[in-house]
């Protein structure tokens, strides 16, 4: 059932681009204090890759994505979608944020319309909608308002709601977080499927260290706040891949031990 | 039909098991409207049996008219199975009819039968009855002038208000510019205004349609700008992450959300405008249920008061409807999020 909607949702086949984070500061104020959140992060992701971020709650992990998105601009550095700096959000870079932020006025359907109708092509491209509501499985629900979703649903609205844009680079904030762990491990699979398909720059932001090894071609540790880089890990293994993958069970133990969890585990 | 199946045997065939969870089940749907008609045959006596202590002439028809009332409360309950959607409709109002003809029992012996209440202050039903069959035509036209008036003035002052209070929720300069006005003239009533909008106006029609557009604008304006300005900026984000342009956040986001707060200024603004309303109709327009209401108290026509004022009642309680009416057919999509 996957497969097909997969092969369906293929219309508009984008190809993903690069993305150079450049020595990027940031920091907010707090009450006249300043609170620094993100500290010289450089990270430059080829095109098509597939990159995990992870790292302790609070040390500014959604900010980043904020700023690769174009919402915030940074205090320091430079961020570049392929060779052009990125100043403004642009329906090329679609983000999935950590709450599912559905319209409550709008039908499931109309939420997911809502990228291709703010560009003003949603009349000659109203197919698009429905595939990707098929792709996750909520055709059904096309009519239903958000508030008669479950958090779960509302996760997979707001991903079909992403993906129906063919962005070039796709930017998750633990999308998959208030999934049940069923759901869970099929809308990963489902997430590298589309991703080896339309070839899609994505960044992944999580707390599952699992999530990232299963899913990511390199995974990124932050350090606390304010975030640096503390180590980049390639993972170099084919997918489908395997929980029990002693490499891949080497590569976690190392970034709990990363994450300062080495003793718990 | 032609073939056979166990539910239709049931129903026709299987023997009654009990008849007296029947006869409560009886009891509770026609109960009420027996009791219904009960108490307008109660009216229409008290119309009929006693002679009235005044002269008025609708008293025999209003007798008959209790009878027919009481007639259609009995059949239309009791034979509620038969009419549809109406009877059923019937049967869920009858408690009110049963009320509604006890007081009028009570109203009718307590005025036109024993007097006990003063005269000429507290007419009985049947001399109401008597100034919407008389004097029709004066009350149809202070009807039609009354809506007139307020559904011109109302719209006006939605539409300002709605589109005043989007720009300064909207716009940081609008909002530095009109914010301290509002504060400043808001709050009067707008019937404060009413001695110099007759001067300056160049007619009272004018002149009143301003004053009630003001009542109705100053809470629809404070409550869409509220609105707007409480839309979370996670929508906006979102909107804007997908490529949508400011028209579209304004049109496609802000507004749909600051909707409910919307409908609730439009609600205090129906309130304050008909207050605007009747004034204005009292010192200014020659025309108008207001001016109607004036003008009997002026002949001590205290029955056609009364009946001004139901039908000025009825009325406004009909734009409140035709409202939640309106609203609810906009907001269907917060039914299941807030309780209504
Ligand atoms: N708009 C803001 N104003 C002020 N401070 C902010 C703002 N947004 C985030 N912060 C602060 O920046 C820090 C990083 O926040 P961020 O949301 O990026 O964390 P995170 O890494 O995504 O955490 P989590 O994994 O819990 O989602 C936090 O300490 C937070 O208090
Ligand atoms: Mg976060």
């Amino acid at each position: 059932m996957v497969a097909t909607a997969l092969a369906e949702a293929v219309t508009h086949p984008a190809a993903g681009a690069a993305l150079d984070i450049e020595q990027v500061s940031h920091a907010f104020d707090i009450d006249g204090a300043e609170l620094p959140v993100l500290s010289d992060v450089s990270i430059s992701v080829e095109p098509g890759e597939f990159v995990a971020l992870l790292g302790p709650s609070g040390c500014g992990k959604s900010t980043l994505l904020r700023l690769v998105a174009g919402l915030d601009k940074p205090k320091a550095g430079r961020l570049r979608e392929d060779d052009s700096r990125i100043t403004r959000p642009h329906p090329s870079r679609v983000v999935v944020f950590q709450d599912p932020t559905l319209f409550p006025w709008r039908s499931v359907w109309d939420n997911v319309a809502l990228g291709l109708e703010a560009q003003g092509i949603l009349k000659s491209q109203r197919q698009r909608v429905d595939d990707a509501l098929d792709l996750v499985g909520l055709s059904s629900f096309r009519h239903a308002y958000p508030h008669q979703l479950s958090g779960g649903m509302a996760q997979r609205v707001a991903l079909a709601r992403a993906l129906v844009n063919d962005p070039r680079i796709l930017i998750l904030d633990e999308p998959l977080g208030k999934l049940d762990s069923l759901t869970r491990i099929t809308m990963q699979a489902e997430i590298v499927a589309l991703w080896q398909r339309k070839g899609f720059t994505t960044l992944l932001v999580t707390h599952d260290a699992e999530e990232a090894l299963v899913l990511a071609n390199r995974v990124i540790v932050f350090s606390d706040r304010p975030a640096r880089v503390k180590a980049d890990i390639r993972v170099d293994r084919p997918y489908p891949r395997h929980r029990g993958d002693p490499y891949l069970a080497d590569l976690r133990r190392q970034i709990l031990g990363l994450l300062g969890l080495d003793a718990t585990w | 039909m032609s073939t056979y199946s166990l539910s239709d045997g049931l129903a026709s065939g299987a023997p009654r098991v009990s008849r007296v969870p029947l006869l409560t089940a009886w009891v509770k749907d026609s109960g009420a409207g027996v009791l219904a008609s009960v108490a307008w045959i109660a009216f229409g006596l008290s119309c009929l049996w006693w002679a009235d202590v005044g002269d008025w002439s609708r008293t025999r028809s209003l007798g008959i008219a209790a009878f027919v009332i009481a007639a259609v409360a009995l059949f239309g309950t009791v034979g509620a199975d038969y009419l549809g959607s109406a009877g059923k409709a019937l049967q869920k109002r009858a408690p009110w009819l049963v009320a509604l003809g006890a007081f009028l029992t009570v109203w009718e012996l307590a005025t036109a039968k024993f007097a006990w209440l003063p005269l000429p202050f507290f007419p009985p039903p049947q001399a109401i009855i008597e100034v919407y069959t008389d004097d029709l035509p004066k009350l149809l036209d202070s009807v039609f002038a009354s809506v007139k008036l307020q559904l011109g003035g109302y719209l006006i002052g939605a539409a300002v208000g709605f589109l005043t209070g989007v720009s300064i929720g909207w716009s940081r300069a609008v909002g530095y510019w009109v914010h301290p006005v509002l504060r400043f003239i808001g709050p009067l009533p707008a019937t404060a205004w009413l001695p110099i909008a007759f001067f300056t106006f160049p007619s009272s029609w004018s002149a009143s349609t301003f004053l009630i557009a003001l009542a109705t604008g100053f809470p629809v304006t404070v409550l869409t700008w509220s609105g707007v300005a409480s839309v979370s900026k996670a929508y906006y984000d979102v909107a804007r992450t997908l490529g949508a342009k400011p028209s579209f956040l304004v049109l496609k986001v802000a507004i749909p959300a600051a909707l409910p707060h919307v409908f609730v200024g439009l609600f205090m603004g129906l309130g304050s405008s008909f207050a605007v309303l009747v004034v204005a109709e009292m010192i200014g327009v020659k025309a108008g249920l207001g001016w109607y209401l004036q003008w009997a108290q002026g002949w001590a026509a205290y029955s056609n008061m009364y009946a001004a004022l139901i039908v000025m009642s009825l009325l406004c309680s009909g734009a409140i409807t035709l409202l939640f009416a309106i609203r609810d057919r906009l907001l269907v999509w917060q039914k299941g999020t807030v309780k209504w």
